[in-house]
Order: structure tokens, then C-alpha cells, then sequence
């Protein structure tokens, strides 16, 4: 696939989403932590923990997320995007090791090469496959 | 407790991204220049789908916030990975995209990948 001005955008877009997620995810999860409710069925509880300094700032980055993943969706198929993000996973996981002082197993590292080969493998098929998308270029 | 939030977390995580997409592809290709985030946020406003998809997401952000309180964030992320293969076939089937071979064997890594992260 030529590197096209629309491959570049969409892989601007896909760095800009797991950048946003993963901080955003590891905000909201000590937040999550650190206030002193229980989070279960009462919808009053979630409003009040947005208060909360870590889960406020965490909501305001997956909203923004949220935004560019649209973006991203009306450039690529969903079966593009599902496998190309799961790289968010691993810098999921690596950050909060960071934070939970974990150990880095030989599976994990196992994981970690499973993900990047196979979002290599898709990243070599067809962005948009569906011919709405790709149009007029 | 916790694999009903599993459960609800991947069910409203499906609907909510075929509805995305399917709206999306219909939209056009977009930006996130200071002009597109505000075209986003209008066009989210005017497509019932999209605020439909808005609504399930909301659920499922409910329920992956209340599982990463009680449960660790290495089990929380892998278990939101189960919706992968659902949506995969779902995209093939009602959003006609074309999943080919290379794309099958890359998707079908990363859930493994994603699966053995959670152990």
C-alpha cells in the first residue's frame, strides 16, 4: 500500500488514541483506587467520584479518545482498527507495572511479541475495505 | 460480580462499535483539526446511531470503571479483549467489510497476545 496522505492521518490518529487511552485508562484505575466509595449499581456514586482529581482527568482523556477513535473509524474498518489498537493492551500493561512494581514474566513478553506481530500482520492489509470509505481517492 | 460486568462491558462494547462504524463509514472521512473535534461533537448530536452508541459505551465504561476497583488492571483489560472476536465476525457479516487471510491470522495473534497478557 503506498503511503498515502490517508495512511499517514490514520496512523497519526491511531498513535494519538492509544496515547490518550492508555493515561487516561491508568488515571481512571487509581482513582478508581484512591476514593473512599464503592463503585456498584448507584448511578449517584459514579457522578460523585468525578470529583475525584485522577478519574476527572482520566474521563477528560477517553472522552477526547473517544473523539479520535470516530475520526479514525471513518477513515479505516473496524476489523483495521480492533487489532491495531490492542497495542494499547501492552502499554496498558506496562504502565501499570510500572506503578504495581510487577515483575515482567517470559509469558508476558511472550504476549507482548504475540500483539506486535499480529498488528504487523493487519497492518499490511487494506485500511478500508468497504469502498464507501475509499471513495473518492 | 465480576463476570457480570465482564459480560455487560463486552455486550455494550460490541453494539456500541458496530454502531460507530456503520455510522462513520456513512460520514465521510474526518479530521481532528481544531475545526473536526467540533464537527465530531455535531455530528454525534444530529445521528441517532451514534448517540445510541454514546449510551452503550456509557454502560460499558460503568462497568469496566467498577471492574477495575475490585479486580487488577492486568485481568480488567484482557477480559474487555473478549469482544474481539465477536466484533471481528460482526464487521464481516453486517458491515461487509473484507477480512482476508493476513487480516484473520494478525487478529487472531493479537487475542492470543491479549489472552496470555491476562494470566
Amino acid at each position: 500500500m503506498p503511503l498515502s496522505n490517508k495512511t499517514t492521518r490514520t496512523y497519526l490518529l491511531l498513535v494519538l488514541f492509544l496515547a490518550l487511552r492508555a493515561f487516561g485508562n491508568l488515571s481512571l484505575a487509581w482513582g478508581t483506587k484512591h476514593m473512599p466509595e464503592i463503585l456498584a449499581a448507584d448511578p449517584l456514586v459514579y457522578i460523585r467520584s468525578m470529583l475525584h482529581p485522577g478519574i476527572a482527568v482520566g474521563v477528560a482523556m477517553l472522552i477526547l479518545s473517544l473523539l479520535v477513535r470516530l475520526a479514525l473509524l471513518s477513515l479505516a474498518d473496524l476489523s483495521f482498527i480492533l487489532p491495531m489498537t490492542a497495542i494499547g493492551y501492552v502499554l496498558a500493561a506496562l504502565l501499570g507495572r510500572v506503578f504495581l512494581h510487577e515483575d515482567v514474566s517470559p509469558q508476558r513478553w511472550l504476549a507482548v511479541a504475540l500483539i506486535f506481530g499480529g498488528a504487523v500482520l493487519v497492518s499490511g492489509t487494506p485500511q478500508a475495505t468497504t469502498g464507501k470509505v475509499e471513495g473518492s481517492k | 460480580m465480576t463476570w457480570v460486568l465482564v459480560i455487560v462491558m463486552v455486550v455494550a462494547t460490541v453494539v456500541s462499535d458496530l454502531l460507530q462504524s456503520f455510522e462513520m463509514k456513512r460520514a465521510g472521512e474526518q479530521s481532528m483539526g481544531a475545526s473536526g473535534v467540533g464537527r465530531l461533537l455535531r455530528m454525534i448530536a444530529a445521528r441517532r446511531y451514534l448517540l445510541l452508541s454514546i449510551v452503550f459505551l456509557a454502560f460499558s465504561f460503568f462497568a469496566f470503571m467498577a471492574l477495575v476497583q475490585s479486580a487488577p488492571l492486568s485481568f480488567a483489560v484482557p477480559a474487555s479483549a473478549s469482544s474481539f472476536i465477536l466484533e471481528t465476525v460482526l464487521a464481516k457479516v453486517l458491515l461487509k467489510e473484507k477480512i482476508g487471510a493476513r487480516r484473520a491470522a494478525g487478529t487472531l495473534l493479537v487475542l492470543c497476545g491479549v489472552v496470555l497478557l491476562g494470566k
